[in-house]
């Protein structure tokens, strides 16, 4: 039995972004069948700029792969790209109590964007969300993060996880300094957009048990 | 309850440390194979579905074909592969004496074809490198990797030690962070193995194609959002060096088939 055993089309993916991705490390071969339903839900659910170049994420290498998630920002250059200054921010005792953007994020974009492999949540975290298997086992679980920890402690969890633990794996996704050899087209920048922070802490604090 | 949980984790964070950079013990070392389900398995197990073999035999045939301007075969100093090649690459990357640095066998196939053959060098995941060098390394199926041995090799080891330890890309994360801390768990599901580099070069189901272990590290590199190096750029041998070195007394399964 050789040959191709995604089914997809190999053709139908666009050349991966920076070189080659985590989109090769694994596929999901043992269950495609799952994972077009999920696929299908994601294509229909694009939360915000980066939700949509998730579209064709989703679409096309998740069917292969989860992981080209990881590597597939290049093409959401959109919330991103012009994020190069970052809004300073005031921490107070173990949190940031005051919204990045001055605004209130948005709890179901913050979903949609939890869920997003590009964002990478999932990828490392599971979470009451019965619509994916897909979900990592490496860090804790999503469920009742609004009852341990405050708005102002999730914010402050996003954007430096480190400051809380500096071994931790987490990665600060709101920081464009100090880090080693960033790939070209991620350098300067930081992994989320103050709105997508916002939006992610107004969902994580809906999640009570 | 809720307030012990968060204790319970702020005591495993507690513990991190001790445990970053672990390096894993011999009795404890497991390949990918180990990891994979039932049906990939019985692929690389089975040669007339491993598509890997294709390869392999692809390389049987250039191995006895005469190339470049000095009209000679690998076969023509090597002779008979099966015994010439036996365990030859579970001891590379190799130091070689001239070079003064570790070279892969991917690089000593191309240094046999420039100096020996009076060839080109074939390209770095070129259908006929990879035919070779799975031909070649086919021969050491089931043979304990042994890499690392030779103490001119030392500095390069402690090398890759350092570059698999060290966090990097925008997501900030180091191979040793899933491979060593992490293997068995999930990453979205899908199980993270330790990071064995037994079976290459190997098909992976993902490549639909054959590919080396230098793809797959630029493959996890990309995937922390880093700078892949070059191919054949020192710091990725020194990385593949230490990964055969952490890999010693594993057997080697080329071609693997991975998903
Ligand atoms: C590479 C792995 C990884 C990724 C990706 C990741 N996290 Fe985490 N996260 C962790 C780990 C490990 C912890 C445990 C505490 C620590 O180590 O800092 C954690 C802790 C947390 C906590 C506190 C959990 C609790 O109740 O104790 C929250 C909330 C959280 N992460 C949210 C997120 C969100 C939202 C994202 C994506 C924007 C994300 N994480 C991405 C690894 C990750
Ligand atoms: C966030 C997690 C993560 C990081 C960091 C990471 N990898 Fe991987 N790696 C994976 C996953 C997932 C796979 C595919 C499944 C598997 O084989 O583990 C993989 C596969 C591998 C393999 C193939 C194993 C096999 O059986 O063929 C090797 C070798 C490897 N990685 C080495 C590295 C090196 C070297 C680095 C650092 C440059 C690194 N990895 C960084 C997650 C990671």
């Amino acid at each position: 039995m050789i040959g191709p055993s995604c089914r997809h089309e190999r053709g139908a993916l666009p050349p991966p972004p920076a070189g080659e991705g985590w989109g090769e490390g694994v596929s999901t071969r043992e269950t495609p069948r799952v994972e077009r339903v999920l696929t299908r839900r994601f294509a229909a659910s694009p939360a915000s700029g980066r939700g949509k170049t998730g579209t064709w994420l989703d679409l096309t290498s998740h069917t292969c792969s989860i992981f080209a998630a990881l590597v597939t920002i290049t093409l959401a250059p959109a919330t991103v790209a012009s994020a190069e200054e970052l809004t300073s921010y005031k921490i107070v005792g173990d949190g940031i109590p005051a919204s990045l953007t001055g605004a209130p994020g948005d709890a179901a974009r913050g979903r949609a964007l939890v869920l997003a492999r590009t964002t990478t949540c999932i990828l490392c975290h599971s979470g009451p969300f019965t619509e994916t298997r897909f979900q990592g086992d490496l860090a804790p679980d999503l469920t009742g993060s609004g009852n341990r920890w405050s708005a102002s402690q999730l914010r402050l969890r996003l954007v430096d996880a480190a400051r809380f633990n500096p071994d931790t794996i987490m990665p600060s996704y709101y920081r464009n300094d100090h880090f080693v050899r960033v790939g070209r087209n991620f350098a300067g920048k930081p992994i989320l957009s103050a709105v997508e922070i916002e939006d992610i802490v107004a969902f994580l604090a809906t999640l009570r048990d | 309850m809720i307030f012990w949980r968060a204790i319970a984790a702020a005591t495993l964070l507690a513990a991190a440390p001790a445990l970053l950079a672990g390096e894993i013990p011999p009795d404890a070392r497991r390949s990918g194979y180990s990891f994979m389900g039932p049906d990939t398995r019985a692929m690389q197990d089975d040669d007339t579905s491993n598509p890997g073999m294709l390869f392999v035999l692809d390389g049987e045939t250039l191995w006895g074909k005469k190339t470049g301007s000095a009209e000679k075969a690998c076969a023509d100093c090597h002779g008979d592969a099966r015994s010439s090649m036996k365990g030859v690459a579970a001891r590379y990357p190799a130091f070689d004496k001239a070079l003064t640095r570790p070279v892969t066998l991917d690089q000593r196939i191309n240094l046999c074809r420039s100096n020996h053959q009076q060839a080109t060098p074939l390209p770095y995941e070129s259908r006929d490198l990879l035919a070779l060098s799975a031909f070649i390394a086919h021969q050491s199926r089931g043979v304990a990797i042994t890499t690392g041995d030779d103490p001119e090799l030392k500095p390069f080891v402690a090398q890759g030690r350092d570059l698999f330890t060290q966090r990097e890309g925008q997501l900030n994360l180091a191979c040793t962070n899933c491979h060593d801390d992490n293997y068995s768990k999930h990453l979205a599901g899908a199980p993270v193995t330790q990071g064995q580099p037994t079976g290459y070069p190997l098909y992976r189901l993902e490549w639909q194609t054959l590919g080396s272990l230098e793809r797959r590290l630029r493959s996890c590199m990309s995937g922390v959002r880093a700078q892949a190096y070059d191919y054949g750029a020192p710091e990725l041998v020194a990385l593949e060096l230490y990964l055969m070195s952490r890999a010693r007394g594993l057997q080697m399964e080329t071609p693997a088939v991975r998903p």
